[in-house]
């Protein structure tokens, strides 16, 4: 019999050194596994568990669906929501609509780069923010705009400058902080 | 007397959550027996928060701008002293925006209170659908909906009638109900204001449209950068199940209907029927080949109602005051209204709704308040990526679905933003092109590479290293692009950048001939340089300059190598002596 030690060095893809807790996926599996279309659903409810879609996760709703995992892979990629790495606490959404182009949010990100040392799509090493560029949030009158999603809910911000999104960001490391 | 706070997403983001507590609190600490509500975006976005107080009587008195420390003074003076704070009254402008409009779809929003159903009822609400179920029948609305021309607001323009007796007719007994509230063109929030702001009017529309049509379920396909519209909708779901409007045997007429919300997963070329039923489907989003149409084979290979939240917004509208007077609004064959979300460099930015074919002049300079900071108008984009620019010649121009049709643009979803003087028209069909390039689903090659190279094109001219030849290019691309994509998306993908250069040519020109960026925008064509008056030499700026570019001696004025430069702008920002200077 395998000791607990040479199965987690064990370096094969199949699931024996998996120590994912599925317990709430399971459930989320259970309720949608038999209803039409609910691929999609599925892995925004995985995602909304485990804050992005690792290969174990895709490999266990495979297992439970049915659905290939290239399927889900194909699925997953295609959509700007689903997440295959994990990213900060805060994820920053900055709008990058018409209106928000046409009032300087390229200077905005300029603003949110330097400040956070990160390009679009990263996350910062302390794993406190990650930079989403995102199509249009629909809040064009308060243009530029951006909304930030931690655990906390999401927070809209409008009418930015550069300095006042530097300031929103070190409020948020402040906070961290305490 | 009592109060309602807009709290759309708008009103939010500009801080109503604060004054609406601070209201609550002040109104608890004095002891004052007034109920604070919450309503949707009235679409006077540049006043939000927005406090409106009604008395006993129901007369209004509308408060904007109102901070948290403004609170005091309103509750001091107003409903304790029964006299209005005039100072933080609504401006003759503000309420100019809203008289001059004509609202169906945004009729409710910003009045009533969009997370009670009681609050719908009591103007009206779910009394076209009792109407439809008891007084007409399903060929009768259907005709009732035909004979009112409307059209589909989603950007088409396909006679909702048409398709509705489409699919009426269809022999298949399971039929669906999809509405598509995937706004997702940069630039539009009609959608997201009627679901944050009216949430039960869109789902009347949407029974209406099961009634019609013998669909028994429908589904809301709505974006995920929407968390308030989903959240409202829930409740208003959950709402109308509960009186009776929704769920098996409505109002005792044995009609069953089912609403489900799906959340799209963020692309945009889901806003296209196939790939929009595809993704509820849970595949991919790709469109496909048609026929067979979505009336015929549409979500989960059956017959499909596919309508956009503004369509079925109008709908309860039409059963209600019959067709005849609805077609007397809008012009003779584009009836009705349409919103518009008006946003750029213009004066009153927020959401109208105005009837079909009233001017660009209007809604600019009327509803607008003309452009930001005094400057020149220059522009507007229309239809957003898939749409086109409208300039100084069209501002007489009715905006209906054939008139601009005819000047090579669009309504698309309704997204109307204003450019002044200062804006580099090749940029804003760069902004375009990066867009529809980056939202390609990649089926079609046409689309899939043809933007991508396209976008490089642009690139080519915005950097400088254009030649007219790259004009040229760019329109024999987009004939290909257009002509040989497959859904909308692709076929209307290189309008931006065909109408910029049949409108603007000269500023094109100007990139690549004279090689200067006429607005000062392009940053390949500035030239930084340091005045040497100004400068202390400190040497910040060397130290900070990532190409080496810039040289000196402490203490006396340093230079920058033009050569070596390549316009980052760091300098600028390390400078303590703005000796800087950039032309």
């Amino acid at each position: 019999m395998q000791s607990q030690k040479e199965t987690k060095n064990c370096t094969c893809t199949c699931s024996c050194n998996d120590d994912t807790d599925y317990y709430a996926l399971d459930e989320i599996l259970a309720e949608y596994k038999d209803m039409q279309g609910n691929l999609i659903i599925i892995l925004q409810k995985a995602q909304e568990i485990y804050g992005y879609l690792s290969r174990e996760v895709i490999r266990h709703i495979s297992q439970v669906t049915g659905y290939t995992q290239a399927k889900i892979y194909g699925v997953a990629t295609f959509y700007t929501q689903f997440r295959l790495a994990p990213i900060g606490k805060n994820l920053i959404m900055l709008c990058q609509g018409t209106a928000c182009h046409v009032n300087g949010s390229k200077d905005i990100e300029e603003a949110i780069c330097s400040e956070l040392n990160i390009q679009d799509g990263e996350t910062t090493e302390d794993g406190l923010f990650t930079l989403n560029n995102v199509a249009c949030l629909g809040c064009c009158s308060l243009a530029p705009v951006m909304m930030i999603s931690s655990s906390e809910g999401e927070e809209t911000y409008g009418k930015l400058t550069k300095d006042s999104v530097k300031e929103i960001l070190k409020k948020i490391k402040a906070e961290a902080e305490k | 007397m009592r109060i309602l706070v807009g709290q759309g997403s708008c009103g939010i983001a500009s801080g109503a959550k604060k004054t609406t507590a601070e209201l609550e609190k002040q109104i608890k600490d004095k002891n004052l027996d007034i109920n604070v509500g919450v309503t949707g975006c009235i679409g006077i976005c540049y006043l939000e928060p927005i406090v409106d107080v009604y008395d006993d009587d129901n007369n209004l008195t509308r408060y904007v701008k109102v901070q948290p420390e403004m609170v005091d003074e309103i509750v001091e003076k107003h409903l304790i002293g029964g006299k209005a704070v005039e100072a933080y009254v609504i401006p003759p402008s503000g309420e100019d925006f809203l008289n001059k409009q004509t609202r169906i779809a945004l009729k409710n929003c910003g009045l009533i209170n969009p997370e009670s159903i009681d609050d719908y009822i009591a103007v009206g609400g779910y009394s076209a659908l009792k109407k439809a179920l008891f007084e007409m029948d399903g060929d009768k609305i259907c005709a009732e909906i035909s004979d009112s021309n409307l059209r589909g607001r989603g950007g088409g323009g396909f006679p909702t009638g048409k398709k509705w007796i489409q699919v009426r007719s269809q022999a298949e007994p399971t039929k669906y109900v999809v509405c598509n509230a995937d706004e997702g063109d940069p630039g539009a929030f009609m959608d997201r204001s009627v679901m944050e702001g009216d949430p039960h009017r869109m789902l009347e529309g949407m029974i209406i449209a099961g009634v019609a049509t013998g669909a028994h379920e429908a589904y809301i396909y709505v974006r995920a950068e929407y968390p308030l519209a989903v959240h409202r909708l829930k409740i208003a779901i959950e709402q109308a199940e509960k009186a009776g409007y929704l769920g098996k045997n409505i109002l005792g007429s044995n009609f069953d209907f089912k609403i489900n919300i799906n959340l799209g997963a963020g692309a945009f070329v889901c806003g296209e029927g196939s790939a929009l039923t595809a993704s509820i489907e849970g595949n991919r989003g790709m469109p496909r080949v048609k026929p067979p149409r979505t009336v015929e084979q549409g979500l989960f290979g059956k017959p499909t109602v596919l309508n956009n939240v503004e369509t079925f917004a109008n709908v309860p509208e039409i059963i209600t005051i019959g067709s005849e007077n609805y077609k007397k609004i809008g012009t003779e064959k584009s009836s009705g209204t349409k919103a518009f979300a008006l946003t750029g460099n213009v004066n009153n930015t927020g959401l109208i709704e105005v009837p079909m074919g009233t001017t660009l002049e209007t809604i600019i300079f009327d509803l607008g308040g003309g452009v930001k900071n005094g400057k020149e108008f220059k522009a507007v984009q229309i239809g957003g990526p898939s749409g086109g620019c409208l300039t100084k010649e069209h501002l007489k121009l009715p905006l209906d679905f054939d008139s601009l049709k005819k000047v090579g643009a669009m309504i698309g979803s309704g997204g109307l933003v204003v450019m002044d003087e200062d804006t580099c028209m090749v940029s804003i069909a760069r902004f375009f092109m990066n867009f529809t390039q980056h939202e390609s689903c990649g089926k079609c090659v046409p689309c899939r590479e043809g933007t991508h190279v396209m976008l490089e094109l642009l690139d080519d001219i915005v950097e400088g290293r254009g030649t007219e030849d790259t004009i040229d290019t760019l329109l024999d691309l987009a004939d290909t692009i257009s002509a040989a994509s497959l859904c909308g998306l692709g076929k209307t993908a290189p309008n931006p950048v065909v109408s910029t250069i049949t409108q603007f040519r000269d500023e094109y020109l100007a990139h690549v001939v004279d090689k200067v960026c006429p607005t000062h925008n392009c940053k390949a064509f500035k030239k930084v340089r340091i005045n040497p008056e100004a400068c202390k030499g400190c040497s910040l700026c060397k130290r900070v300059c990532p190409a080496e570019a810039i040289s000196g001696e402490l203490k006396n004025p340093f230079v920058i190598d033009s050569e070596k430069c390549i316009k980052c702008m760091a300098c600028i920002g390390a400078c303590k002596f703005n000796a800087i200077v950039v032309e």
